[in-house]
């Protein structure tokens, strides 16, 4: 029970931190707005495959520059304090919880600026934004615990990328053959490849939990 | 002696390989022809660099079970020899593909943009470009023992995410590579009686061979430590 509290507080704290200090998520949203507009010069109105591609690349690199920082921007000493009040478990839950709401948030208003810039090919619009939130949820899994590799080797982002690139391929390949079902009504969307990306998630969730007290350890 | 009986098998094994793979009569497919012969060269290769790579997990559980440094020592270089195996795999296959699946009009690397697709190639690319940044990782790292636990846990991680993944996926994408349905080259109707003959032999005695190299490069890292520690 008290590791429901210990996870609902940590919780709080990252979303209070966010609340007060709001550079870090007005920086996120400034680097969707100028990412898109990008692409509005660079192309029009992309037909359907291409669009697919560009939206889920720029989800990927929205995603390590959302969650890059969750674990960089803990000091040693304020990992100490955790490290005293609370069990790792507890800590790196309460990260992978902040960090899909923050990236299904993005994911959604990536979303709207991307139909309205780049024009809108898609047909079955509640399934897309269901698969939105799930890739969005399952990106920010996978990179949530790459950070925390990347905060305790002391490195930048960008040992983040080369670490998550290659790990995240395979599910991103099922979430664009997923999400190509969705410019068409006459497809359906595969149900069996859904269940596999959700599998893949709770599989994340679970090396999480059990290696991360190995990474906390000094 | 009793200890190096594995290493007279591979060698025993790979010898047989090399002759009974090249001489024993194989079927004449279309398509196929000879090239046949390079499943007991091409194949067995991956089929080492996964069991390289699986040793390596298990050196990193290991490591973070106990702590002792000879199993980081272990897993790092059991996954550098699977990199080479995966290596070598990509060389075998694109001699054999350059026979059987290039257009014959164009030079082969005119057929490369086309044959890059294929899923097995896609599954192999990830798991050689995941180990390549482990080794980036551990290089990153200076401290000693942080090094061994961040990277242990990357390994376990990685690994843990890469193998459903390249088991799972050349299954639900098209693809021209044999062994699209069930396990390739194990299936009971896939390979022909005679060939299984020299297969199976072929598989451990390259995978003997893979472990063999790496226990030298363990005794010598583990050498150069001493030397480094006096």
């Amino acid at each position: 029970m008290s590791s429901f509290r210990h996870i609902y507080t940590l919780f709080k704290k990252d979303l209070l931190l966010e609340l007060r200090q709001q550079y870090s998520f007005y920086g996120i949203l400034l680097y969707i707005c100028a990412t898109v507009f990008v692409l509005y010069m660079a192309m029009q109105e992309p037909e359907a495959k291409v669009w697919n591609g560009l939206f889920w690349i720029i989800q990927l690199f929205i995603c390590i520059n959302a969650v890059a920082k969750s674990f960089l921007q803990e000091s040693r000493g304020r990992m100490l304090y955790f490290y005293s009040i609370a069990g790792p478990r507890d800590f790196v839950l309460a990260k992978l919880l902040f960090n899909s709401l923050l990236m299904v948030l993005m994911s959604l208003l990536s979303l709207i600026l991307f139909s309205l810039f780049l024009g809108n090919p898609v047909q079955k619009g509640p399934q897309f934004i269901g698969l939105v939130l799930l890739g969005g949820w399952s990106l920010s899994l996978v990179f949530t615990f790459l950070a925390a590799i990347a905060a305790k080797a002391q490195q930048n982002a960008a040992i983040m990328a080369i670490l998550g690139f290659p790990i995240i391929i395979p599910q991103l390949m099922l979430l664009m053959k997923l999400s190509n079902t969705v410019f068409n009504y006459s497809n359906s969307i595969p149900f069996v490849t859904l269940l596999l990306i959700i599998a893949l998630d709770f599989l994340v969730i679970l090396l999480s939990v059990i290696l991360f007290p190995f990474l906390w350890k000094d | 002696m009793y200890k190096s009986w594995w290493k007279i098998l591979s060698v025993v094994l790979l010898v047989y390989t090399f002759t009974a793979g090249i001489l024993i009569n194989v079927p004449r497919l279309p398509q196929l022809q000879e090239t046949i012969r390079n499943l007991f060269f091409h194949v067995c290769m991956w089929f080492s660099m996964m069991i390289l790579f699986t040793i390596s997990f298990v050196n990193a559980i290991k490591y973070l079970r106990t702590g002792k440094f000879i199993y980081d020592i272990s897993s790092r270089q059991y996954a550098a020899v699977g990199i080479v195996f995966g290596l070598l795999g990509y060389l075998t296959g694109s001699i054999w593909m350059s026979y059987t699946w290039a257009d014959p009009n164009n030079p082969a690397y005119a057929s490369f943009s086309s044959i890059a697709r294929e899923p097995k190639l896609i599954g192999a690319a990830i798991a050689l470009l995941v180990y390549f940044a482990y080794m980036v990782l551990r290089d990153s790292i200076m401290d000693m023992d942080k090094k061994a636990r961040i990277s242990a846990v990357y390994n376990i991680f990685a690994y843990a995410m890469l193998f459903p993944s390249i088991w799972i996926l050349p299954r639900m994408l098209p693809s021209l590579h044999p062994g699209g349905e069930g396990n390739p080259a194990l299936n009971f109707n896939d390979i022909d009686s005679n060939m299984r003959l020299v297969f199976y032999p072929a598989v451990i005695g390259w995978a003997l061979l893979g472990v063999w190299i790496t226990t030298l490069k363990i005794r010598l890292k583990i050498l150069k430590e001493k030397k480094l520690i006096k």
